[in-house]
């Protein structure tokens, strides 16, 4: 018998160590005559300096070195630009160290290696800077103003990259619409954090001239690639370990982020280990953010509410750099249309400069914002019509009968976004009921004559996955029977171990327990991209899929030479080889892998060991969808909303695990709540973060996240061999736009109107009295 | 964020706490710590001494004292929050808990180190200045008693000394008080964004005293002394609870942050105000 | 460079370790001592992920210097239970899917453990309230609260 494992919701390997506290996350590794270093960062938004003065760090007993730009040489070089856009004008990266300007406070200025953190910290406060600060471009609109003070002084304006997408005849779609919405939408400034920080522990090896360094990177293999280019060494010489690793949602893969380039730099330098662990509010300032947007969009709508076009020019916040190219502003334009049938959608962004840390992705990767423009412009459209929000949605979707529906956009990795696969009337069907949408409207009039105002809200998301370029996965059965697996990308609590095994262990009938994964070692696996948006079962499962069928019908072909049985006479079940109807006849995997020993095969002339590698690339990804939805109880006397019921309607396409895919949907939709009404960075007008601790950061609780019922619709993906779609960041991408609809619902007495986010109750009670005009 | 290095005093006494502080003007005193080291680990604070009074034995207790409470110096905020005398005599104490952190930082954290500290977005102030407690605070110099209304003078600014130790708090008896906490925080047990504590008494259905405090909304919890001459002087109805509102929206001058602007927190005051009165005057006996 | 001598149970052995003032009970637990499964996620008292139990109820250990803990008793997560033999929470916890990362786990339990011990039949509500000073960013709580009232059932069936 062959045990069904995809689809079955099996316990995590993973979980037993972190339950008992012997997991090894990267503050975890402790290497004798390890040393400790903590960064000098600029306290100024902009600023020039000329001289750094380390003498009174370097005298504190116990300081090692203090290293400035000065120090690094060719390692300061700029970082590579990881994606290209067609519309760049100004493509800037940063550099390890600031050399002599730096552009946002946070930015690395020197790096000071002690015997403990705690001297570490005490040289920083010794250290001296000649800064000269110097106007800063802060406020997006601003920045992108001709005359602005200019982040980077080689350019002429700090708009980076200016790009238009444009999908159908937009003059045509305008002309003929009977009305047109105009409004600005403004999904606010945010950031990831994960419960872990980041962290660097780097160990050079004089003897074989050999670096290693663990780092909780999302991308090992690559970091490898920048790091090695970095230091001048070959990338054979350079091992990236990414251990466990506490959370990472986006903002731990960057290519590298300056301490992964200085950490081991210093470790070579003093040939000493050096440990570095990013505090909390280094983490605030020296890792990136994401989410500030400023959409102004045009819908024209026919009288009965079909959509016929949508303009969108929209500002991006790219803060001091743009290493990562505005891959936010492109997916936030490649969803524009959600799950709509819109003939004709224009959309520019342009990618703005400011003195403020850099921006790049946090789960769903623009994806969330670009959706709280469509479905927030759809509630308006829909009450400016005087139609309901959920039957306007149902008039533009995209119908089973119309796939596959081509978009016209193009997502991320130049992917082509095709609507296949999804029932969308179905999902917003299922929505709808689980919410008791229309018992909600119902009651409305009745509730507000004693003053309570409750409101429903759905929005819609298509999330575009799997992306390019690739992933690789090799499965080796060893003598012993067990099954080892290794891959390039890593973990950061997704249970990917958990996932591959299940893949690994059905396509070769063995139980769980004897596949071993590996991952995020750059040394165990070679090649690999990273673990980020929403692609690692798509991409990785696949070439996983892959890599085991090919072991499989190896398996098969060895057997057949040993049992001297014609391979379609056999049949591979409970980790053995068999004859079929003669189940005695039979040999286990571990024999064949040991048949398949090189001291074997060499005679024979066939290829040694029981193995193989595949790679996958998804050329069209992927699409997840589904539909949130919401009720809630406003005050409107404080503007505190309870959250009554959350529906999330979810399609990711065939689950491996449900309970990791449940995870997955929970998560993200709680981090989904934290932007719609808590989480928000703010800077004061020279640029001076005003938010760097969870004190001021509102990370939601426990009491503030409420149960989530979780309706699944599993339809097959006819794209990729396993049938998945992706589901890491589903959750995150429509809540705030879900929110919305359900506090303008609430509040339609007051004619609120909600064009930002968060939601927190002083901007409730300004839609109440209108003050948000204002 | 590690805290800068500072002398470290182990006070085994009352004695021996008010000598160290006398003989160290650099000193702070460390009770839970619960808001002193996060400064201290952010740098924000370097003290160069901490004088710490957690050995003190027998200065956790919450005794009667006539018929109100007396609270030692190093009564933890859940020893107070489930204190069945507290709950009898300062429900208004018990109340506001409710709103007061998380679990574990109230098991360490201290009533008497939260007054001390007196973060202007602090919940207890406002109880204390609501039921009239009184403040005792030592040296070696003596002792004297400071009422909550002078105790609490600006942000992180307090009556107290620098050679002084709060060493008790005491709390009036409830006669026939009404009294009601209401809070808004964005999130559960975070520090308030706005905080009213009233207390009422309603005499022949006739409002005789009342008092309306605010805090998170100015440098200290204060009375809000126009809405409570808007309550006094007759019945607790709609225009005595309109008129309430409206003067303590008019008696703050809030700031404006990153949780809130200034004129959500007047709003969010006006709220509270109603809120509080109505339910302080159902509580009236 | 001054340092004190402290003597501190940690999951029932003892220690006696000579501290600089400032060093924090995290610190001493992490790094001096090598009890690396109680994790530091803030430092300034927020995320909850240090929670170890001290003298027996739960304790910030970013928010103790380690010579307030001269004469405690400390419990973290390597005394909860081991992989061989979990306590049920832990069990709980996997069984539930109550953790994606595992980072704020072990303060997550340790937090959990003191919640049962004083209410061993705690309602959704309860469950809600005692863990709400330990941040998750990855469940999103709800299979957390499941694997508390699991944990809950479990020691019910098992206790005396």
């Amino acid at each position: 018998m062959t045990t069904q494992l995809i689809g079955e919701p099996v316990e995590r390997r993973e979980d037993a160590r972190l339950l008992t506290g012997r997991a090894r996350f990267i503050d975890d590794i402790h290497l004798p005559e390890m040393l400790h270093a903590a960064v000098l960062r600029s306290p100024h938004a902009k600023a020039r300096f000329t001289r750094i003065d380390a003498s009174a760090a370097l005298a504190l007993p116990g300081v090692h070195a203090v290293i400035t730009h000065e120090d690094l040489g060719s390692a300061n070089a700029p970082m590579p630009l990881l994606n290209e856009d067609p519309g760049f004008i100004y493509p800037r990266t940063h550099q390890a160290l600031a050399p002599g300007q730096v552009r946002f406070v946070g930015e690395a200025v020197a790096l000071v290696v002690a015997d403990s953190r705690y001297l570490a910290e005490d040289a920083l406060d010794l250290i001296e800077v000649d800064y000269v600060p110097e106007p800063a471009a802060v406020d997006l609109a601003a920045a992108a103003q001709p005359g602005a003070p200019l982040v980077h002084d080689d350019t002429e304006s700090n708009v980076a990259c200016r790009t238009a997408d444009n999908t159908g005849d937009i003059e045509s779609a305008f002309a003929a619409a009977d009305f047109v919405l105009r409004e600005e939408l403004r999904p606010e400034r945010g950031a990831a954090q994960p419960m872990e920080t980041r962290g660097v522990v780097a160990r050079y090896d004089a003897s074989l001239e050999q670096l290693t360094i663990w780092d909780t990177t999302q991308a090992p293999v690559s970091a490898r690639g920048v790091i090695a280019d970095k230091l001048g060494m070959a990338e054979a010489a350079v091992t990236v370990i990414a251990p466990d690793v506490g959370g990472g949602f986006g903002v731990k893969i960057y290519l590298v982020y300056p301490e992964e380039v200085l950490v081991p730099f210093a470790a070579r330098m003093l040939d000493r280990p050096v440990k570095w662990i990013e505090d909390r509010r280094e983490h605030f300032i020296g890792s990136n953010h994401e989410r500030l947007m400023v959409h102004r969009i045009e819908v024209a709508a026919t009288k009965d509410g079909r959509i016929l076009g949508i303009k969108d020019h929209f500002l991006y916040d790219s803060g001091a750099y743009c290493p990562y190219g505005p891959i936010n502003a492109q997916c936030a334009q490649a969803i524009l249309p959600g799950p709509y049938k819109i003939p004709a959608v224009h959309s520019t962004y342009e990618a703005v400069y400011t003195n403020t840390p850099t921006v790049s992705p946090y789960r769903g990767a623009g994806q969330p914002h670009g959706n709280f423009v469509t479905e927030t412009a759809m509630n308006h459209v829909a009450c400016a019509l005087g139609l309901d929000a959920a039957e306007i949605r149902r008039r533009n979707l995209v119908r089973p009968e119309d796939c596959p529906w081509d978009s016209g956009r193009i997502f991320q990795g130049n992917t082509p976004f095709i609507h296949r696969d999804s029932d969308y009337p179905a999902q917003l069907a299922k929505a709808l009921d689980a919410l008791d949408y229309e018992g909600v409207k119902r009651s409305q009039p009745a509730e507000r004559e004693q003053g309570i105002f409750r409101g429903a809200g759905i929005a819609f998301f298509v999330e575009g996955t799997g992306i390019s370029p690739y992933e690789g996965v090799e499965v080796r059965v060893e003598p012993t029977g067990h099954v080892h697996v290794t891959t390039g990308y890593p973990s950061q609590g997704q249970g990917h171990h958990t996932t591959l095994a299940q893949v690994v262990a059905e396509t070769l009938a063995v139980a769980p327990e004897q596949v071993v994964v590996e991952s995020g070692r750059s040394d165990r696996f070679a090649w690999g991209v990273g673990t980020f948006a929403s692609r690692s079962a798509v991409v990785g499962g696949s070439a996983a899929l892959g890599a085991a069928k090919a072991v499989r019908a190896r398996a098969l072909d060895l057997a057949s030479d040993e049992l001297e049985v014609a391979p379609e006479d056999l049949v591979l079940e409970d980790g053995a080889v068999h004859v079929k109807g003669a189940p005695q006849m039979a040999v286990t995997l571990g024999a064949l892998a040991y048949a398949a020993n090189p001291i074997n095969t060499l005679t024979s002339g066939a290829e040694p060991g029981l193995r193989a590698a595949d790679y996958y690339r998804s050329p069209d990804g992927a699409i997840a969808s589904g539909v949130h939805g919401a009720v809630v109880v406003v005050d409107v006397a404080t503007g505190m909303v309870e959250i009554e019921t959350y529906v999330v309607v979810h399609d990711c396409g065939v689950m491996i695990n449900p309970t990791i895919v449940e995870g997955q949907i929970l998560g993200g939709t709680a981090q989904g709540i934290g932007g719609a009404f808590y989480e928000k960075l703010r800077f004061d007008d020279d640029g001076q973060p005003l938010v760097t601790t969870f004190m001021d950061y509102l990370i939601p609780t426990a009491m503030e996240i409420p149960s989530i019922e979780i309706h699944h619709m599993e339809s097959r993906c006819s794209l990729n061999p396993l049938g998945v779609k992706g589901v890491g960041e589903g959750g995150a991408i429509p809540a705030a736009a879900a929110f919305a609809g359900a506090v303008e619902d609430a509040l339609e007495p007051f004619g609120a109107t909600v064009r930002a986010v968060p939601l927190d109750p002083p901007a409730i009670l300004a839609l109440i009295e209108g003050r948000a005009e204002s | 964020m590690k805290p800068a290095r500072f002398r470290y005093l182990r006070a085994a006494s009352v004695n021996d706490a008010l000598q160290a502080l006398a003989e160290n003007p650099d000193a702070q005193i460390l009770a839970g710590g619960q808001s002193l080291i996060a400064m201290m680990n952010l740098r924000l604070v370097k003290p160069a001494c901490l004088i710490d009074i957690n050995r003190i034995s027998n200065i956790g207790y919450i005794d009667e004292d006539g018929d109100g409470v007396a609270i030692g110096a190093l009564a933890r905020h859940n020893d107070v929050k489930h204190s069945p005398l507290i709950r009898e005599r300062c429900p208004l104490l018990t109340e506001a808990y409710e709103s007061i952190a998380h679990h574990t930082v109230r098991n360490r954290g201290t009533l008497g180190g939260n007054l001390c500290h007196a973060d202007p977005s602090s919940e207890t102030p406002a109880v204390m200045v609501a039921t009239g407690a009184t403040l005792m605070l030592q040296s070696l110099r003596g002792q004297r008693e400071v009422g909550a209304e002078d105790f609490f003078l600006g942000t992180y600014e307090t009556a107290r000394r620098q050679d002084e130790m709060l060493t008790e708090i005491r709390l009036p008896g409830r006669r026939t008080d009404g009294w009601a906490f209401a809070e808004i925080s964005n999130r559960h047990g975070d520090f308030a964004i706005a905080v009213i504590a009233t207390t009422l008494r309603i005499e022949d259905g006739r409002c005789e005293a009342a008092r309306v405090v605010a805090s998170g909304v100015g440098e200290h919890a204060a009375r809000l002394e126009p809405a409570e001459e808007a309550l006094i002087g007759g019945p607790i109805d709609d225009a005595r609870l309109d008129a309430a509102a409206a003067a303590a929206a008019g008696a703050v001058d809030p700031h404006s942050d990153s949780h809130a602007d200034a004129a959500y927190r007047r709003d969010a005051i006006a709220a509270l105000t109603r809120r509080t009165v109505r339910r302080a005057a159902a509580r009236c006996d | 460079m001054e340092r004190e001598t402290i003597s501190v149970t940690v999951n029932g052995r003892a220690y006696e370790r000579a501290v600089e003032p400032r060093r924090l009970l995290s610190d001493f637990l992490r790094e001096d001592l090598r009890l690396t499964g109680t994790h530091v996620g803030c430092e300034h008292g927020v995320c909850g992920s240090c929670t170890v139990m001290m003298d027996g109820v739960t304790a910030r250990s970013c928010l103790t210097f380690a010579v307030m803990a001269d004469g405690a008793e400390i419990e973290t997560i390597e005394g909860l239970g081991s992989v061989e033999a979990m306590h049920p929470v832990q069990q709980a916890f996997w069984e539930k899917h109550g953790l994606q990362c595992g980072f704020c786990t072990p303060g997550m339990l340790m937090t959990a453990v003191e919640l049962l011990k004083a209410n061993p039949d705690p309602s959704v509500d309860d469950i809600r309230d005692a863990i709400s000073g330990n941040l998750c960013r990855c469940t999103g709580y709800q299979t957390i609260v499941e694997s508390i009232q699991y944990a809950a059932k479990l020691m019910r069936e098992d206790g005396p």
